[in-house]
């Protein structure tokens, strides 16, 4: 569904990316882990269309379709969303404004099965419904910037960190979220910082540092190796 | 009630109806008071509708702007030579006036679009000081000498009746698709483009709007005055609608309303304190910041306030009994 070819991409002088390569194929959730400064996030934004490679022989292609160079809100259209890091939900619009958001790629308007798919899987955002967004909780601005960017119909949604600054307990409710997103027909691309459960819910996962791939597998083979357990896992 | 408010027949009618009114009420208050407030009153009505076009892009956008005072001045001029030398009708020249600004609302969109927040406030400013010294130097506009001879074609009900048409315009425009796109740009870039909105387009049409409400309050104020320099479209023009944009509250159609007739009218109303006027002037505006720190209708949901005031008081009349 999604391949990047070799990208490059600097912040001025510094380079952030150095040849990255890598797949997301129809149905999987993939996993994207490694330290601060890796270049996680960084990696994400270009797939989104808000960074631009530096190189001319990088390729991003998305459903067959070269994204690389197009604009952010095209490649929304065609069905990727992005739920940048740090939730980013617009404060001062009520949640249901919010989710309104979501649907302004799409011609026409979004339609009750629309708000329904989402409350289906976020049923705290309806008892929310006319508050304002900023006044939720962390947990629950996760929920909506997730809910908004399914209001796009995405086929493939790419989460930064959804589990920043949240406590435990609502960590695993919003991993158990993720994986029924995916089950109900969505491909996933997630960047993680808590190894631990990103391996746990992937099919398959990218380790980056200082942006590079060092190593990819299936996400139970790098959950079981030694240097992915002694530097992410803390054991 | 609510059905008969969303169709569009009726909502067409009572625009209308209220364009009618308008027009009627302002003729019948242009006959009775004294000239000296009908002057008041005229300025009231074209500071709100260049502050409309403000609070479009400054307030709803969040693109700070310093150079409102430029697109004034080009609706302004343009105006004006359409009447004089080329004897079009004045409502054509209004238009012109407008359509002139808003195309260079477009032109300074462009590239101070990567631009935000201070960096954008500048090079504004430094585009209103550009078209200031071309107004100057031009022969077109009779340079410093200022441009003589315009009609004073702009009447009371005018006036009115195109300030009410902007409002209904920034109304409709605040609930509309493209309306919470902008107001999502204000919120937030990166989600915004996240979730599919194109930022270049709406902050486009933000300032071709905004823009275009400069022009013809710029217009009308020319055939007003029936004479211009470009002194009159200095940075403290720009500040002054500014002023009544943040100090009514940022993106607040009824504060911008409000903004505009508390800033046009204090100078006035402070008159009799002579040599002391601009410091208390001054003074009012330091005070209202600190007490009402995001403006006078900043954080105010108008239909919220009313829906409240409409509902509750029975419930704490009973509040009160026990």
């Amino acid at each position: 569904m999604l391949t990047l070819e070799k990208i490059n991409v600097s912040y001025g002088s510094i380079r952030a990316l150095h040849g990255i390569s890598l797949e997301v194929k129809k149905g999987e959730i993939v996993a994207l882990i490694g330290a601060n400064g890796a270049g996680k996030s960084t990696t994400l934004r270009t797939i989104s269309g808000l960074l631009k490679p530096s190189n001319k022989d990088s390729r991003i292609t998305f459903k067959d379709v070269q994204i690389q160079g197009m604009l952010p809100h095209k490649i929304v259209e065609m069905g990727l969303s992005h739920v940048p890091e740090g939730r980013r939900v617009f404060p001062e619009m009520s949640v249901y404004e919010n989710l309104l958001m979501g649907a302004h790629s799409r011609k026409g308007k979004p339609g009750q099965a629309d708000f329904d798919r989402v409350y289906h899987h976020f049923p705290r955002l309806k008892e929310r419904i006319k508050q304002l967004a900023g006044t939720l909780s962390g947990g629950e601005q996760q929920m909506l910037a997730m809910g908004r960017a399914l209001m796009a119909r995405p086929d493939l949604l790419i989460l930064d960190e959804p589990s920043m600054g949240l406590a435990p307990m609502l960590v695993e409710e919003i991993f158990h979220i993720i994986e029924d997103i995916n089950v109900a027909g969505t491909t996933i691309l997630l960047v993680e910082q808590n190894a631990h459960l990103a391996l746990e819910i992937s099919n398959r996962a990218y380790v980056l540092e200082t942006g590079e791939i060092v190593l990819e597998g299936l996400a139970q083979d790098l959950a079981t190796n030694e240097d992915i357990r002694k530097s992410y896992l803390g054991e | 009630m609510k059905k008969l408010l969303n169709n569009w027949i009726v909502q067409v009618l009572l625009f209308l109806s209220l364009l009618g009114l308008t027009a009627y009420g302002s003729q019948m208050i242009n006959d009775i008071i004294p000239p000296y407030l009908l002057m008041i009153a005229f300025f009231i009505g074209i500071n709100l509708i260049m502050a409309l076009g403000l609070n479009l892009i400054t307030g709803v956008t969040g693109q700070l702007s310093l150079g409102h005072a430029a697109f004034m001045s080009i609706g302004a001029y343009s105006s004006a030579i359409a009447t004089v030398n080329f004897d079009l009708p004045f409502l054509l020249g209004v238009l012109i006036g407008g359509l002139i600004a808003s195309v260079f609302g477009v032109i300074i969109g462009f590239p101070t679009l990567r631009l935000t927040g201070d960096y954008l406030a500048i090079s504004t400013l430094g585009f209103a000081e550009i078209v200031r010294v071309q107004f100057t130097n031009m022969k077109i506009t009779n340079g410093a000498i200022g441009f003589l001879g315009i009609e004073g074609s702009t009447t009371f009900p005018i006036v009115m009746t195109i300030a009410v048409l902007m409002i209904c315009l920034m109304v409709w425009l605040e609930n509309s698709r493209n309306g919470r796109a902008m107001l999502a740009i204000r919120e937030d870039e990166v989600a915004s483009s996240a979730v599919g909105i194109n930022t270049t387009l709406y902050k486009i049409q933000a300032f071709a709007i905004g823009a275009f409400c400069a022009g013809v309050g710029g217009a009308l104020f020319a055939h007003t005055t029936t004479f211009i320099q470009p002194t009159d479209f200095g940075f403290q023009k720009s500040v002054d609608i500014l002023s009544i944009v943040v100090l009514g509250g940022l993106g607040s159609i009824p504060g911008t309303i409000i903004g505009a007739i508390v800033l046009t009218a204090a100078p006035e109303i402070l008159r009799p304190l002579s040599n002391y006027r601009m410091i208390v002037y001054g003074l009012l505006l330091v005070v209202i910041m600190i007490f009402r720190p995001y403006g006078l209708m900043g954080g105010v949901n108008l239909r919220q306030a009313v829906r409240r005031a409409m509902m509750f008081p029975k419930k704490k009349q009973a509040g009160r009994e026990e």
